[in-house]
């Protein structure tokens, strides 16, 4: 148990006063850049980046100053929920799933309910990934090389099939929404034959389509002109607004703990990997989908609804930072900022971190446990006064969350035509609304279909290039043989029940 | 205080009375935050400097303003030029480029070019190293690039960072010089190139040594070569009993071939002299910053810094030289 003493002796590092007092600015911090659409977690930290520069001089500063900036980041993954649940605006791209419970919930009057299970969600999520990152870390950095393009292409297959069949349209509907979102995840600079695509010659377009501009257009505005259409009000006005609903939701949450099993396990594989935190909530929530006895009633407001997202990016966000540390990989936008601060503060991120400044490793993970129940704490005694914000009448915070989305849009990339196309994304959003077309598949075509796309072509330029090498090892092939199986799943489960019946009829 | 550094104070001051005597009183200097842009997205190389750059000027109080740096990677950083070329005369606009400033506009015929903006100075050069896995038996560069002939054309993998950049300019200098070929895997950046090849995804690479340094002190990468005319002069032990200086060149190694990349910095055009001084003066200073020659050391720069003339004449030869290779790998956009 050599991990347990180093572990201590990695408190004994971070609980300093002035430590502790960075990480609950740090995740205060965190938690304002995840409301903010746009502001990612990757902006906030490089913002703040140079600061820590002076701090990371001084001894042991390095320890303070990732300290501060890993806690803004777990307050941005904490963060991002919470706008995704009270406006149907995912504040990160990570909390798109939450949208789709957890708005439905605000709206039946849940809102604090909902924020207590996403947040407690997400600490529990995070905390599983900082148990692993303690015990089994260089097994799970072994794991992690094993990934090539092949293997990547087969876990964003898996994280589609998982998703597809989960909208009640028309599996046609499903299909034209989702090529919409391939279409728009092709402008752009292609990474395999570095050539333009589909820009047409303007230059607005050279930097493609941006993520989350789509998803603050099509939720965020979206929303605010059907809820004009429907008459004035937010629905969620009658929200409890005592700390007695985390209590409460505290009781309930013990039933999902499938779910949270399945969703944290999801999250960690994909934060190794590196597949990323998106990918994971959303693979997980259509996991969940499959899975849960409710899975049906998914999409009306169901708390486990929200488990299931909320739990995979915070295990997700959280296992990222192991390949940053051990390979000197960044497993997400963030923990790439974070790798460009260990460099600048004169750390060498790689196998031999662990090895050479054990102090420094050991007192950042002790910050994971640390900072994760700093920020549950901020969070949870938030909760009643973010459910009071549904309190203030439509006329007058619906101007205000407008405001909020283009400023998000703006920041994104700093481009005014950013927000013009967000107004552009919300029309459409609308007209999806109104015929009634799916807008998950084609968000998921629009984060995943780039990547997916490269790793595919990566792995048909080898010498080898052919589909056979997505069965070529036992890892690759189990991986793409899941996603066919849940891919066909609803052909095959037809099949079971022609098969039982005709038994049953034979008996 | 003793008597020595009272008299190099004494000395400082009086070079300082000195400069602000010859420096005329109107000397331009910026009147509010200046934006730097990174032509490239978070976290890579280019990203890193200028993200050093402005901590090293906040904490020593470089500029009375505030720099602020802003990505702007979008077309292989197309974005990124673009907008400084759209910003004709603004001096509150500096950028630090990577060869896509040159390998951009030939292989997507984005309309920029290197004389749409002005050259400030050189900051560094970049080298580039043959990287292979410590698992793989060749122990020279000669040796690898006569395994990769043995194996037959595109057999073997060379991954590296995006395509028609310079990690496949290299990768086809190499093929003309030694005749052997391989098969270029593009990925989005120079980390995820080393785990690739400490997996055995990729056979070789030819990251910058801080993308691949890590994986070689923990001995799962081997270099075999540098890609200069010269051995890298850092003899700081890195990996075991090894240093920088220890790589031999390319040529040395018997695959004459040699590749560096251009880590300067531009404004946009029709700025005056005097602002374009007030950079180059600037930059001067944070060079002589400890923190930035340790950033240096570390990364295994080559700290060639050119300014003026030599500076833009430098970069003229490139755009010669990137063209040549573009041209001969089929590499330019279709007219």
């Amino acid at each position: 148990m050599q991990e347990i003493q180093s572990l201590m002796g990695g408190f004994a590092v971070a609980m300093t006063w002035f430590n502790l007092a960075l990480m609950l600015a740090g995740v205060t911090l965190g938690v304002l850049i995840g409301v903010l659409p746009g502001l990612g977690g990757a902006n906030g930290v490089a913002i703040l980046l140079p600061l820590t520069f002076t701090m990371s001089q001084q001894p042991g500063g390095a320890t303070s100053a990732i300290i501060l900036l890993s806690c803004i980041y777990w307050g941005a993954l904490f963060g991002g929920a919470i706008t995704s649940i009270l406006f149907n605006i995912p504040g990160e791209p990570w909390s798109v799933a939450t949208t789709f419970d957890g708005y439905p919930l605000a709206q039946k009057g849940q809102a604090g309910a909902a924020l207590t299970s996403a947040f407690t969600s997400s600490f529990i999520g995070a905390l599983v990934a900082v148990i692993l990152i303690t015990f089994i870390s260089p097994i799970i950095a072994r794991f992690a090389l094993r990934f090539g393009p092949p293997e990547f292409f087969s876990v964003y297959l898996l994280t589609f099939s998982a998703f597809v069949g989960m909208s009640k349209g028309t599996p046609f509907k499903t299909i034209a929404a989702m090529m919409a979102g391939f279409a728009l995840a092709a402008v752009g600079i292609d990474t395999v034959t570095g050539q333009l695509r589909l820009t047409f010659g303007f230059t607005e377009l050279l930097k493609g389509f941006d993520f989350l501009i789509a998803v603050i257009g099509l939720f965020g505005i979206g929303e605010i002109l059907l809820t004009i259409e429907e008459g004035l009000e937010f629905r969620g006005t009658k929200a409890k607004l005592n700390l007695r609903v985390v209590l409460d939701t505290w009781k309930e949450l013990p039933k999902y703990w499938k779910t949270s099993i399945r969703s944290s396990a999801v999250g960690c594989m994909m934060g190794i990997v590196p597949g990323g935190a998106t990918p994971a909530s959303f693979m997980a929530y259509g996991l969940a989908k499959k899975m849960s006895r409710d899975g049906e009633e998914f999409g009306t407001g169901k708390i486990e609804g929200v488990v299931a997202p909320e739990t995979a990016a915070h295990a997700a966000g959280t296992s990222a930072l192991l390949p940053m540390l051990t390979l000197g990989v960044p497993g997400s936008p963030t923990a790439a900022v974070l790798l460009g601060g260990l460099l600048i503060w004169g750390l060498q991120p790689g196998p031999l971190l662990f090895v050479e400044k054990p102090d420094f490793v050991w007192g950042l993970i002790a910050s994971m446990y640390l900072g994760n129940i700093v920020g549950l704490i901020v969070v949870l005694t938030c909760v009643p006064l973010f459910a009071s914000i549904l309190r203030i009448p439509f006329a007058i915070i619906a101007p205000v969350i407008l405001v909020i989305c283009a400023i998000g849009a703006y920041t994104v990339h700093n481009s005014i035509f950013d927000v013009w196309l967000m107004i552009v994304f919300g029309i459409l959003g609308y007209v999806f609304k109104k015929l009634d077309y799916p807008m998950a598949p084609l968000v998921l075509a629009l984060v995943l279909g780039d990547r997916a796309e490269d790793a595919f072509r990566q792995s048909m330029l080898g010498p080898e290039g052919s589909l056979t090498v997505f069965f070529a090892n036992p890892l690759v092939g189990t991986i793409t043989g899941a996603a066919l199986f849940l891919l066909f799943w609803p052909l095959i489960s037809r099949a079971l029940a022609i098969v039982r019946g005709r038994n049953g009829r034979g008996g | 205080m003793n008597r020595r550094t009272t008299a190099k104070t004494l000395l400082a001051a009086v070079v300082a009375t000195a400069f602000s005597a010859l420096t005329p009183a109107f000397a331009w200097e910026p009147t509010k935050t200046v934006e730097f842009i990174v032509p490239a997205g978070t976290g890579g190389g280019a990203d890193q400097m200028a993200r050093l750059t402005q901590s090293i000027i906040a904490k020593h109080n470089l500029m009375k303003q505030n720099m602020v740096v802003v990505n702007k990677g979008g077309g292989a950083g197309a974005e990124g030029f673009l907008d400084v070329k759209g910003a004709k005369g603004d001096p509150h606009k500096i950028i630090i480029t990577l060869s896509n400033l040159f390998t951009t506009p030939m292989a997507t015929g984005v309309p920029f070019n290197w004389k749409d903006l002005t050259p400030v100075r050189m900051l560094a050069l970049d080298q580039f190293v043959l990287w292979v896995n410590k698992d793989n038996p060749a122990t020279t560069a000669k040796d690898y690039v006569e395994a990769v002939k043995k194996a037959g054309p595109g057999k073997m993998k060379m991954g590296g960072t995006g395509s028609k950049q310079e990690d496949q300019i290299i990768t086809v200098a190499l093929e003309k010089q030694s005749g052997a070929k391989f098969t270029y895997i593009p990925y989005k950046g120079g980390g995820e190139v080393a785990t690739q090849l400490v997996g055995k995804h990729v056979d070789s690479s030819v990251n910058n040594p801080i993308e691949a340094v890590a994986q070689w002190r923990a001995g799962n990468l081997k270099p075999l070569c540098v890609f200069d005319n010269e051995r890298m002069p850092y003899k700081g032990k890195v990996a075991g009993q090894y240093s920088w200086n220890d790589i031999p060149t390319c040529k040395e190694a018997g695959v004459d071939t040699d590749y560096v990349m251009l880590r300067g910095i531009f404004m946009a055009g029709g700025v005056t002299p005097d602002q374009v001084k007030y950079y180059v003066d600037l930059f001067e200073k944070v060079r002589q910053t400890p923190e930035w020659k340790e950033f240096m050391e570390r990364g295994a720069f080559n700290q060639t810094a050119l300014t003026g003339k030599e500076y833009a004449d430098w970069v003229a030869k490139a755009e010669k030289l990137h063209e040549g290779l573009m041209k001969e790998a089929g590499f330019m956009a279709k007219k």
